[in-house]
Parts: structure tokens; C-alpha cells; sequence
């Protein structure tokens, strides 16, 4: 009887190890970790290209992240996508002539929505929309202006082309 | 004729081997309600394969994560991205090498010991016996141990991921300096729940279905002599390692 409360106990130690390993991972390694599913507001911003910025990406001002990308649609009649910002409640003294930007985190890393703050006075409040945008940089529209720009015979081909962070 | 005969011999018992395991395997299956019954029996497999295998996953894990840690954290820092190291080792621990070593190391630290009993079992008629006292060897026997297959495979590679992604942790953070912040924030940014995770988990409860099938199917099929076990216990390994990986980029390819 003894042994078989010892299996017994075994096995139960062993699946909720197991079990606790695999929270773990589910919730302080992948995304979720960064869910926050407190109260939030949501802002919505218009761009003409959006670069590869994806659902769920980071909005971030001074480079804290303070909420996501929740909604990604392009507009049928104006022809701009419609991006759905997600801001925590906690952050609710953004002023309301921010601009939002789509930047890539690293010269080739992830695209992510960066708030400039203005000098307004009044804050954004739920479902306002932030006027100034400024679009993804695109790196082949870039290399490509460059290329054309120069005009010297390919004199200077051989300088690697700039990149968009200055990095 | 003769010798078309004899150089596709080899070829025809391989494919009779795979039918009967096959046959073998909707036996199990059609068991294992009925092994229900023998619940007990089930917890008790659960621990011999699942709570006994954890010292060696544990450790394996550990050092595993360590290795890939320091290999990646000095691949990466020569294109200047040692920042990504947590990443690239949670998806290469969640996608592939959590579920395929510890599937692995299962065979050898499991299905080994199963294939043995189960063979010995056959080999000294015990399976036999309990057919006479009409108890079924099928629903008494494999099905538990199939089950608790299934059931601690998940969960050892589980383990193995937590302890590898720790063991790198150590490497990459307290050892070689890369920031802790960074580590966890790159690795949150990009590792995904449903595809990396879960696949990983569904991956891991495929290989345990197939090694604790390929080592109970050798210990019941075994020739009952103490050569025929020997014998039978090697197949285990060799055949759930080829079976594993092979299974492993079939089942990539699907859940891409």
C-alpha cells in the first residue's frame, strides 16, 4: 500500500512539474507575456504603407512600449491602411497632435508603431484619430532613389547604399 | 528467380514488419478503453516511464540549452545580433530539438525498458498466462504502457524546454553578459503560443505514441529467447529513432 501511495504520488509530482513547465512557457516566453489585458483605449491612425508592420506589433513612445497593434484594414476609398492602435489606460495623457510612425526595430528586425509626443494640451481620448503619420521607410525605395540620384556613371556604385536607422 | 526471390526478401519482411505494427497499433487502440479498467496500472506506468525519466531529461535539458546558448551567442555576436540568442534558442528548442532530443532520449531511457519487460513478459509465457485466466495482455499490459506514453512524452518535453531555455539563460546572461532584459524581451517579442509552442507539444505527444507503439510491438512480437530480447530491444531504438525523426520533418511540413 505504501508503494503504490509512493507511485501514486510520483506521478502526480511529475504531471504537475510537467504541467508547470509547460505554463511557463505558454506565459513568460511567447507573446502572451506581453498581453496586458488591462483597461485600454483604442486610437486609430491612417498610413499610406504600412511596410510589413503586422496585428499585434508593439506601439511604442520614447521607446516604452504602451500598447499594440489590434487592427490592420485598408480603406476602400482612400486607398490608406487603417491601423488600430490598442493604448493602456495608464497612458492616457498623450497629447492629441502626436504623431504616430511605423519604424523597424533594428536595421532588418520587426516594424513597430512609434508615438511622437506634441504640445498639446489635451489628451487623446477613446477612438480619436492621430492626424500626422509619417509611413514605413521602405529599404528598396531607398536604394533605389539613391541609385537613380547619383547619375556619375556608377562612379560611386560601390558605396554601400544608406540605411533607413542610420545605423 | 531464386535470387530476385532472396534480394527482395529483406525488403518483404520490412514491409510485413510495418503491416503488423500497424495491426498491432489499432489493436492497442481498440484496448484501450477497455484498459481503463486497469487505471492503477496506468498511473503506474506513467510514473516508471515519465517521473523516472526526469533526472536524465532534466539534466539533458540543462545542458543542452546551455550549448545552444553559447554556440549562438557567439555565432550571433559576429553579425552583431547576440540580442536574438534567447530567440533562436526558444524556437529551435520549442520547434525542433525539445520534442525530437527528448523523444530521443525517451527511447533509450523508456522504450528500452519496456520493450525488455514486455519481452521477458513473453519470453517466460506470462502473456500467455493471463490470457488463460482471461485477462487481456492487450488491455492489462500495452495499453497502460502506450497511454503513459502519450500522456508523460508532453510533458518530459515540456520539462526539457523549461531546463534548456534556463540552461541557456545561465550561459548567455551570467556567463557571457548579454542582458537579461534583452534575453527576454527578443524572446517574448517573436515566440509565438500557437505555432511554436503548441506544435511542439502536439509533436511530442506524436513521438510518444510512436515509441511507446514501436517498443511495446517489439516486446510483444519478440522471439521468446534471451537472444530474440537482446534483439528486440536494439530494433527499439534503432527503429523509434528513425521513425522519430523521419515523423519529425513530415510532421514540420504539415504544421508549417
Amino acid at each position: 500500500m505504501a508503494q503504490r501511495q509512493s507511485f501514486q504520488i510520483g506521478t502526480g509530482l511529475f504531471i504537475v512539474l510537467g504541467f508547470a513547465a509547460l505554463t511557463y512557457l505558454a506565459t513568460q516566453t511567447t507573446s502572451i507575456a506581453n498581453y496586458r489585458q488591462g483597461p485600454s483605449y483604442t486610437l486609430k491612425a491612417r498610413f499610406t504603407n504600412i511596410g510589413q508592420l503586422k496585428l499585434r506589433a508593439p506601439v511604442k513612445l520614447a521607446g516604452v512600449r504602451v500598447g499594440t497593434v489590434s487592427a490592420i484594414e485598408l480603406e476602400p476609398d482612400k486607398l490608406d491602411a487603417l491601423v488600430t492602435l490598442t493604448i493602456d489606460r495608464r497612458f492616457d495623457k498623450i497629447p492629441d497632435d502626436s504623431a504616430a510612425a511605423v519604424f523597424t526595430s533594428g536595421l532588418l528586425g520587426d516594424q513597430y508603431v512609434a508615438l511622437q509626443p506634441g504640445g498639446s494640451t489635451e489628451p487623446f481620448k477613446d477612438g480619436d484619430e492621430v492626424v500626422l503619420t509619417q509611413s514605413s521607410m521602405q529599404l528598396e525605395e531607398l536604394i533605389g532613389k539613391y541609385l537613380v540620384g547619383q547619375g556619375d556613371g556608377g562612379k560611386n556604385g560601390e558605396k554601400p547604399a544608406p540605411k533607413p536607422d542610420g545605423k | 528467380m531464386n535470387a530476385a526471390h532472396r534480394a527482395f526478401a529483406p525488403l518483404a519482411a520490412g514491409l510485413a514488419q510495418i503491416g503488423a505494427c500497424g495491426r498491432f497499433l489499432l489493436h492497442v487502440l481498440g484496448a484501450v478503453p477497455r484498459s481503463l479498467r486497469y487505471l492503477r496500472e496506468t498511473v503506474r506506468q506513467v510514473f516508471f516511464v515519465g517521473a523516472m525519466s526526469l533526472v536524465i531529461i532534466m539534466t539533458c535539458g540543462m545542458f543542452v540549452g546551455a550549448v545552444l546558448g553559447l554556440q549562438l551567442y557567439d555565432v550571433l555576436s559576429r553579425f552583431g545580433s547576440a540580442a536574438m540568442s534567447g530567440t533562436v534558442v526558444a524556437l529551435a528548442l520549442y520547434r525542433e530539438l525539445g520534442p525530437v532530443v527528448t523523444a530521443l532520449l525517451f527511447a533509450g531511457r523508456a522504450g528500452t525498458s519496456i520493450t525488455a519487460e514486455v519481452g521477458l513478459m513473453r519470453a517466460t509465457d506470462q502473456l500467455d498466462a493471463m490470457e488463460m485466466m482471461a485477462v487481456d495482455p492487450l488491455a492489462y499490459v500495452i495499453a497502460p504502457r502506450f497511454l503513459a506514453g502519450v500522456i508523460a512524452m508532453p510533458l518530459l518535453a515540456c520539462i526539457f524546454n523549461a531546463l534548456a531555455i534556463l540552461g541557456a539563460h545561465l550561459v548567455a546572461v551570467s556567463w557571457l553578459g548579454l542582458d537579461n532584459g534583452t534575453f527576454w524581451s527578443n524572446m517574448t517579442a517573436s515566440v509565438d503560443l500557437w505555432t511554436d509552442v503548441v506544435n511542439g507539444v502536439w509533436k511530442s505527444v506524436a513521438f510518444g505514441a510512436v515509441v511507446t507503439l514501436i517498443a511495446t510491438f517489439q516486446g510483444y512480437t519478440t522471439p521468446p529467447t534471451s537472444e530474440g530480447v537482446a534483439y528486440a530491444t536494439t530494433r527499439t531504438v534503432v527503429f523509434s529513432s528513425i521513425v522519430v525523426l523521419a515523423l519529425d520533418f513530415v510532421m514540420t511540413a504539415f504544421l508549417m
